[in-house]
């Protein structure tokens, strides 16, 4: 196996290649080009609804429960999990369950979003690495709760934000699960989940 | 292998299809115009896209050290892979180690170009592809036809009948909600059941030794947070230098593709689960050799995105099955002559080099530029077809005699109107199978100079 490295590794080095630099995504003169937005969490809100999501704006966590109550596929939903303490009616403990196979019939998820990106409707998660994790992907309906302060222009921000110097797992969210695999038909629900609802939630939390 | 015109025989004939199979992907790309149109500084994402995917080819071994140092100190097995045959063997040994029966796969090209699901379940490995057009054409027993979507070709109601026949929907029915739902029941139940997960790789980070992987459906996030292995299968040419640069590239990609202002999921993995294990295999497979050439290097810039299929006039009338490489369009003529120039030759020529690929490259690839060095690579190697090298002999022969090419017009202008069609249309006349010739002109050209504007 080495031998296929080092193979490999002296044949991309016996080539010669014009060198080329590398250009710095901080200079002023791109950052000035970035697009910018009036107001962010409108934009966000705006472009989320055109991926087929929800962003509801809300001041605190029971206005967050009050608006989960009001959301068809909430009233709906049989098996409830929560991450966020004080949020949502949750009936299945995450904390006894240590295989994610046993999430397969969760209806609803309520779970933690880190920031949001206004140019293109997508959330910010991350996870440890729990079972928690396929809790992202496998919940049939998914809320995320998400500080209203945590919205950022584009995607050259939201990597500002973010360092990846241990072991995680993080992705971009933008919207429920889609394909247009059969003639181009947009379908909601492939295999993620059907519904996507953002909370930005003014109070701490 | 059956040149390009060979293979597209059956789907031009069907001429209603192909005019569909056109709609479909010209649609796509309006989609693509449109969520470039609200970008203003699109132009400049492109050249910083352009400028870092150079950086990455003159600097790609220093880069896959980098990378495999970062991956492996967060706990990635890296692997290398000369070829094929050792990519496959690679990951059936890991298969093997973990006595995976079960393997859910998101898509992944180069798992296609290494034909790893034959060889797979050659070694009584099942192997299911989860993303909805991937998993159509592998029950259809059939490659992928376009790179982002797989089963762009297939008509709803032939999916319903294949659906039907495999998984035992309605008979007749065709709704793509409908089926999309079937197919979400049916794998569901092959996630849980999985082993293992193994997914492509978008975009690896050389500096914190991560990489990406993007799709709509959720399917890659769902085989890999439900199993604790987890294999990535991607090319050398996969690699950006940091982290911030996904800023640019995941602003060009989706955009490009289906016209997405992003792609649904965007996975970040940096190492295994507490209690998983991760592996990633580097594939070379002939991509060092390009990178040594001077002509075809910028090809290696390619992020797969597809904008240049879904735009081409040839692809988009011809159908991807008409490329005998595993990457068609554009991109799939560059780097499938590069692979095996023989076997491939006849791809290049199945352009009009109309740059409209070149155009609408979200790094800035000079497509159409590459073809048409390809054209002249594939003379050079004597590996024209006889009747074009004929017809460009006496091409050149007349156009480099101007008296005889007078002649030969003013012949052709007298006996064309006159002669019978069997004369004209037949198999040497190749441009002719779906074309009628124009009506013959009165005069050449020089001649009404001659009588409209003669020198006082």
């Amino acid at each position: 196996m080495t031998a296929s490295k080092d193979h490999i590794l002296s044949q991309l080095r016996k080539q010669s290649v014009p060198a080329s630099e590398l250009p710095d995504l901080q200079q002023a003169e791109l950052t000035q080009q970035w697009i910018t937005y009036p107001d962010l969490s409108e934009q966000f809100t705006e472009l989320l609804a055109s991926i087929k999501g929800l962003c509801l704006r809300v001041k605190n966590v029971e206005e967050v429960n009050q608006r989960l109550a009001e959301l068809p596929v909430y009233q709906e939903s049989k098996q409830i999990c929560s991450l966020i303490p004080n949020c949502g009616q949750p009936n299945v403990n995450v904390n006894e369950i240590t295989d994610p196979h046993d999430f397969n019939d969760v209806d609803f998820a309520i779970l933690p979003g880190e920031f949001c990106v206004a140019e293109n409707g997508a959330t910010w998660i991350s996870n440890d690495g729990g079972p928690t994790r396929t809790l992202y992907f496998l919940a049939q309906h998914i809320a995320l709760i998400v500080p209203a302060s945590e919205v950022v222009p584009h995607m050259h921000a939201a990597y500002e934000r973010l360092t990846f110097e241990n072991p995680s797992f993080g992705t971009f969210m933008a919207g429920p699960s889609k394909t247009a695999d059969i003639e181009q038909s947009l379908v909601i629900g492939a295999h993620g989940a059907r519904s996507l609802t953002v909370f930005l939630v003014d109070d701490a939390f | 292998m059956p040149s390009h015109p060979k293979l597209a025989e059956a789907f031009v004939k069907d001429k209603e299809r192909a005019k569909w199979h056109d709609q479909s992907l010209w649609f796509v790309r309006s989609k693509r115009d449109k969520a470039v149109h609200q970008l203003p500084e699109w132009e400049l994402l492109r050249e910083q896209a352009s400028k870092i995917k150079s950086y990455v080819i003159s600097h790609l071994p220093d880069l896959l050290e980098q990378f495999e140092k970062n991956a492996t100190a967060k706990g990635v097995h890296v692997h290398w892979a000369r070829d094929a045959k050792e990519h496959n063997e690679i990951v059936h040994s890991i298969l093997e180690k973990h006595q995976v029966k079960r393997v859910v796969k998101s898509k992944s090209m180069l798992t296609e170009e290494c034909h790893l699901n034959p060889y797979l379940e050659r070694h009584g490995i099942e192997i299911v592809d989860t993303d909805l057009g991937e998993w159509i054409v592998q029950l259809q027993d059939k490659p992928p036809s376009h790179i982002v979507m797989p089963a762009i070709h297939i008509k709803k109601e032939e999916i319903g009948e294949l659906f039907h026949e495999k998984l035992g929907t309605e008979k007749g029915a065709s709704d793509p909600q409908y089926l999309t739902e079937s197919a979400r029941q049916h794998l569901r139940r092959k996630f849980i059941e999985a082993d293992a997960g193994i997914t492509g790789v978008n975009f690896a980070i050389a500096d914190t030794g991560g990489f990406v992987v993007c799709t709509n459906e959720g399917n890659a996030d769902l085989g890999t947070s439900l199993n604790k292995l987890h294999i990535a299968c991607m090319g050398i040419e996969k690699l950006i230098p940091r982290a911030d640069d996904l800023g640019v590239f995941l602003r060009l990609l989706a955009r490009s593709a289906t016209g997405q202002p992003i792609t649904t999921y965007s996975s970040h993995f940096h190492g295994p689960k507490p209690d998983g294990e991760m592996h990633i295999v580097l594939l070379d497979n002939g991509r060092s050799e390009i990178s040594g050439s001077d002509e075809f290097r910028r090809s290696l810039n390619c992020i797969r995105c597809g904008a240049c299929m879904n735009t081409c006039p040839v692809y988009r009338r011809s159908g991807g099955y008409s490329y005998s490489n595993t990457i068609p369009g554009p991109i799939g003529s560059i780097l499938g002559p590069a692979h095996d120039t023989k076997k491939h030759s006849s791809l290049p020529f199945a352009c009009s080099l109309c740059a409209s690929c070149t155009d609408v490259c979200p790094v800035k690839i000079d497509l159409h530029h590459q073809l048409l060095t390809w054209r002249k690579e594939i003379r050079l190697k004597g590996l024209l077809p006889f009747s074009k090298r004929l017809s460009m002999k006496m091409m050149g022969w007349m156009m480099q005699a101007p008296r005889l090419y007078q002649f030969a017009g003013t012949c052709a202008r007298w006996v064309v109107p006159y002669l019978p069609r069997f004369l004209l249309y037949n198999r040497f006349n190749a441009w002719g199978k779906q074309r009628e010739l124009p009506d013959i002109p009165k005069q050449s050209f020089r001649e009404w100079m001659k009588k409209n504007h003669d020198r006082k």
